[in-house]
């Protein structure tokens, strides 16, 4: 019996107890001596120039040290292209005190900082700064005309697949038709823990950034760039996150003024934004969706049109890939699909869980169940006849899909069988109404480039490093697994280190990704230091694996042994004492296998059910069940994996019924901009969730055969609630969120 | 936040000179409220008089029958005090359905009463707000103003009161009784809060330096048939679309007495004696209660975003009333969930 054996199974953070005994260390909370304290003074206009700036009256507080803003910030890198990060759409970077300039409300103006954090606030309270306001343009239903295809400005981004078949005849002649307008609001990401740096300085030019990054090699560089820094002197550190959920995709101002700070004042420095500044940069941005979808008299996909329109900024071009998954998640032969971005005097959107992909899927998902009715289909059997088994986008096969056992298995799961077709026919005991829905989606299987370094000690410790990044998804324990497993030790025996530019470079953490990028590295690294483990066996005295080849032996329960015979067999504790080293090291990385992967399409599924009851005469509305049932290749750590989608189902419930950043064109300034009023779940919100992770093999997508379940699992979660609510009330609501409202 | 001194009074003629000694001071009790308008530079105040530890906390029958709920008890001590639950299950309820656990525990009863608007404007110093600032304008007026009044309001102002508590208390009407510069005095509930008017950063009619020093009940706590029903945009740890305390006394099915009142609708809890009035000799009928919740909405004028609340706010009282009549509703013992 194997004791090793780790991957697969439901196993509890290795980080747990260090974040519930508060010995992890968040950005904002390590201790520096001789730290001065920032505080971000932000623009109260959202266009418009800064005329002054008062400093003096605050320069001369006792224990304020200075006053940071466009008129004494040194000159910096020049070019736009020392301020992109690895993830930075196309256009021009917004520099924070680059200028007078104003181009969105809230934008940093000022950075005081004091000798405390209370000083620092109360000096930022009364700094006067005068502007002269310019009028601005907030809101994206006046712009829909200057909507434009944007280029390919950022990694991942991809336009639209060119038309085929003819969509607007199918359309017309098809007998079961639908056209209609989707919207959603902005929505911002609002993770629990507010972004913060504290910078140490180290002497003479050298620095290390604590700060709240979902990739620390992406903030390193982007420090190096502007402030000609070499990357020595400029270490990166991010051992923990209180979630990102993208906003820590790319490095924000905070990072930037607070390292400015540490540089100028030759001081450690650190900076911690509010809440309410939490809303002054990226964001889900608002989309407007058109659909318009014909059947043809069997049920089958006649026609399908998708286009969207979302808001970007002046200084830059943000694309998520909206449209393209409808192409590829029915079988149709006549698809048109438009993509079209609009300028706005905003900050630049920001990729946010399931960015393009969870939106796309509201449009899509609600507009099939709308195509369904007219049909007189149930929805599910609607999604099963026209079951794509090809990616018709690329013209491809997919390295696996069962998308279809999702359906089943779910729908046995929810007990979907029992529902009634028509709207408003299913009520419980007290009267109030029942709605099922569905809704689903796809998202892309990816895998970066990744490195990894291992090292064994005598005492059989291993210890495993990477530079990746860990947001609370679960990445320290499944890399944890993985390595206690390639090399047969105990989970115990293992610590695995990440989230530092001193380790192995490591992607992002973004994009679902992690698991098979840095996985991979994991798993070839850990493989790497076995050979040489091996050999060193081999070394022995009598070794029974004297003439083994690496493919010959396999490690388990702390022993290299024949595969053929597990009793010839040597412990790994007596070969490191045996080869007399104190340590045995290992470095490998990781690529996709292009030549392998570029055959097929790489994707994972998913399928929600989700119950509603409304009290129709008050509006209310309460999800009572939901049962998410994905295809995302192997899960690595049943336990994590499902905390993963259980988060993505009460993201979608918030997006359906209740997230969004409200702006009053008026200020061009969202107005909601707290946890009062901008509304995520609350524990009473959260009912019966379920997740089925169906089987799904895969050896081509990456050595562990992983899909990433960080954004699939939010998919049609909004467009099931949404359309519950449809099946409930006979009312098509189109405008999330589904507040009160929209049902009186 | 700006700088302010501190002092904890030990007696409430401590407190009250102390605040008198010093200009744009403020009483504070658990400060759940305060110290969010002071981080936000909404509130200013150079010195804090902490009222947190008078011996104020004390809740006790009256020698009238009635319940004195003393200033600085907490919100959860009240909500879970044996009397409170047997005579006065509405505020039970009504103050279970505000706020978080943690909240609950640490604001006091006259702070429940002081807690000023959540309207989004007069907490963003960007924007123009006449309870803010008086004179700058009020930006919910044409603008976003979901969370804002649907009664009373004026051309200056068109905030809500937040609390739920005080829905339940607008109810049950009892007295406040305060204690100032001045000398003692009783103001009843209702005229407690006032309406934004001109002077809307007055939201009550206390005089300057005045402190609460308890909430004295009166007997008749309505705890057969009463209902309080808040609707928001999400389950529990939000303020109120609009909220509805209704309690009844029934005679077989007859009103022979009645009282209503609703939060998220003004800029005080809204009572509406007309409507009670109207209610009463007559059956406990939804078409009864429908005549009630159209004479309380008499008047009722929505500002755009929130015009759906005169809609919800009828609704609401005809199922307020309901729920009352129907007598369904107890005192909580655990913590609520939503049902749904």
């Amino acid at each position: 019996m194997s004791t090793t054996n780790y991957i697969g199974k439901p196993t509890s953070r290795v980080d747990g107890p260090a974040k519930v005994t508060g010995t992890a260390r968040y950005a904002g909370e390590y201790a520096v001596a001789n730290l001065a304290y920032g505080y971000v003074v932000s623009s109260p206009i959202a266009k418009g120039k800064i005329t002054k700036i008062h400093a003096d009256e605050v320069l001369a507080l006792p224990g304020v040290i200075q006053v940071f803003s466009h008129e004494n910030v040194p000159s910096l890198a020049w070019f736009d292209r020392s301020y992109k990060d690895l993830v930075a759409p196309g256009g021009s970077p917004f520099r924070a005190l680059h200028d007078a300039e104003i181009k969105f409300s809230q934008q940093p103006v000022a950075l005081v900082v004091a000798e405390n954090f209370e000083l620092a606030r109360y000096a930022a309270s009364l700094l006067r700064v005068e502007y002269e306001q310019e009028a601005h343009e907030t809101n994206l239903e006046t712009q829909r005309a200057k909507g434009y295809e944007p280029g390919r400005g950022k990694t991942g981004f991809q336009p639209p697949p060119p038309p085929r078949g003819n969509p607007d005849k199918a359309w017309e002649e098809a007998p079961h038709r639908m056209e209609a307008e989707y919207v959603h609001g902005a929505q911002h990401h609002n993770p629990m823990e507010l972004f913060a740096t504290t910078v140490e300085w180290r002497g003479d030019g050298k620095i290390t950034a604590y700060d709240k990054t979902q990739g620390v090699y992406n903030v390193q560089q982007y420090l190096t760039k502007i402030f000609g820094l070499k990357k020595d002197d400029c270490r990166v550190v991010n051992e923990y996150m209180g979630g990102g959920f993208g906003a820590g995709l790319r490095p924000q101002y905070s990072v930037f003024l607070a390292v400015l700070a540490a540089l100028e004042l030759k001081r450690s420095v650190r900076l911690t934004l509010t809440r309410q500044q939490m809303f002054s940069f990226g964001h889900r941005p608002h989309t407007l969706q058109y659909l318009k979808l014909a059947a043809n008299a069997d049920g089958s996909l006649a026609a399908l049109q998708h286009h969207a329109l979302h808001e970007t900024s002046h200084f830059e071009d943000y694309t998520e890939n909206v449209v393209n998954w409808s192409g590829m998640l029915y079988q149709c032969e006549n698809v048109k699909l438009g993509y079209q971005i609009a300028k706005l005097d905003v900050y630049t959107p920001l990729d946010m869980r399931a960015p393009g992909a969870a939106s796309g899927s509201v449009g899509l998902e609600i507009a099939m169940d709308e195509l369904a009715y007219e049909a007189g289909l149930d929805p599910l059997e609607f999604r099963l006849r026209n079951y794509a088994e090809r990616d018709q986008n690329q013209d491809k096969p997919f390295s696996s899909k069962k998308l279809r056992e999702c359906y089943h298995q779910g729908a046995a799961k929810f007990g979907w069988d029992q529902r009634t077709q028509a709207p408003r026919s299913m009520r419980d005991a007290d009267g109030k109404l029942i709605g099922w829905g569905i809704g689903g989606g796809v998202w892309d299987a990816t895998q970066q480039k990744s490195a990894a370094k291992a090292s064994i000690t005598a005492d059989g410790k291993l210890t495993v490093l990477s530079g990746a990044g860990e947001n609370g998804a679960g990445t320290y324990t499944i890399m944890t697994q993985i390595a206690a497993e390639t090399l047969g030790l105990p989970i115990e025996a293992v610590t695995f280190k990440l989230g530092d530019t001193e380790l192995p470079e490591a992607p992002l953490q973004g994009g679902s990704w992690t698991a098979a990028s840095v996985g991979t590295a994991v798993k070839n690294t850990c493989e790497a230091l076995g050979e040489k483990l091996l050999k060193l066996a081999q070394k022995m005295d009598n070794s029974p694996l004297k003439d083994a080849k690496p493919e010959d032996v396999e490690f388990v329960n702390g022993q290299i042994r024949l595969r053929a015979d597990a009793n010839q067999a040597v412990v790994l504790r007596d070969v490191l004492q045996a080869s007399g080293e104190t340590k045995v090291e290992a470095d490998s990385s990781a690529m996709p296998n292009m030549l392998k992967q570029q055959q097929y399409s790489l994707h994972s599924h998913n399928i929600v059910f989700a119950e509603v009851k409304v009290d129709e005469e008050l509006g209310t509305i309460h999800v009572t069940r939901v049962v998410n049932a994905v295809a995302a290749g192997r899960i690595l750590n049943l336990k994590t994996a499902r905390s993963q989608v259980l988060g993505s189902v009460v993201w979608g419930i918030g997006m359906a019924l209740m997230e969004e950043t409200v702006m009053d064109h008026k200020f061009g300034r969202y107005v909601n901009h707290n946890f009062a009023e901008y509304h995520v779940p609350v524990n009473a919100d959260i009912h019966d969730i379920d997740v089925l992770f169906v089987e799904e093999e895969d050896d081509i997508v990456n050595p562990l055969g992983v899909k990433g379940i960080g954004e699939v699992g939010m998919l049609g979660v909004a467009a099931a609630v949404a359309n519950a609510v449809y099946h409930a009330t006979g009312k098509r609501v189109r405008d999330l969120p589904v507040m009160i409202d929209k049902l009186l | 936040m700006n700088s302010f001194t501190y002092h904890r009074a030990t007696a409430v003629q401590d407190a009250v000179q102390d605040k008198a000694g010093h200009d744009g001071s403020a009483y504070i009790g658990g400060g759940t409220n305060l110290i969010d308008l002071m981080k936000e530079n909404v509130a200013r105040p150079t010195h804090l008089v902490s009222v947190g530890k008078l011996p104020l906390a004390d809740i006790e029958n009256l020698p009238d029958g009635g319940l004195r709920l003393g200033a600085t008890a907490s919100n959860a001590d009240t909500a879970w005090h044996d009397e409170v639950k047997s005579r006065y299950p509405l505020l039970n309820q009504a103050i279970l359905a505000g706020a978080s656990p943690q909240l609950r525990n640490a604001a006091t009863n006259g702070g429940n009463l002081m807690q000023r608007t959540r309207c989004y404007y007069f907490y963003d110093l960007a924007t123009p707000c006449n309870k803010r600032e008086p004179g700058s304008g009020c930006s919910a007026i044409g603008g976003f103003n979901r969370v804002c009044g649907i009664l009373g309001t004026s051309e200056s102002c068109i905030a809500t009161h937040p609390s739920d508590m005080c829905v339940a208390l607008a109810a049950l009407a009892p007295t406040v009784r305060v204690s100032g510069p001045g000398g003692e005095r009783s103001i009843a509930f209702d005229d407690f809060h006032r309406l934004p008017g001109n002077q809307p950063e007055k939201d009550n009619t206390l005089e300057p330096g005045e402190l609460i020093l308890s909430i004295d009940l009166p007997k008749e706590g309505f705890n057969k048939n009463f209902s309080y029903l808040k609707l928001r945009d999400r389950s529990s740890y939000a303020f109120a679309l609009v909220s509805v305390a209704a309690a009844l006394e029934l005679d077989g099915n007859t009103i022979t007495d009645a009282r209503l009142a609703l939060g998220g609708v003004a800029h005080k809890p809204w009572r509406d004696q007309a409507a009670e009035d109207l209610l009463k000799g007559q059956p406990a009928t939804v078409e009864t209660f429908a005549r009630a919740a159209a004479k309380v909405l008499e008047g009722a004028q929505g500002h755009g975003s929130n015009d759906f609340k005169v809609e919800l706010a009828r609704r609401a009282i005809v199922r307020a009333l309901k729920q009352a009549a129907e007598g369904t509703q107890t005192a909580s013992d655990v913590f609520q969930n939503s049902n749904p």
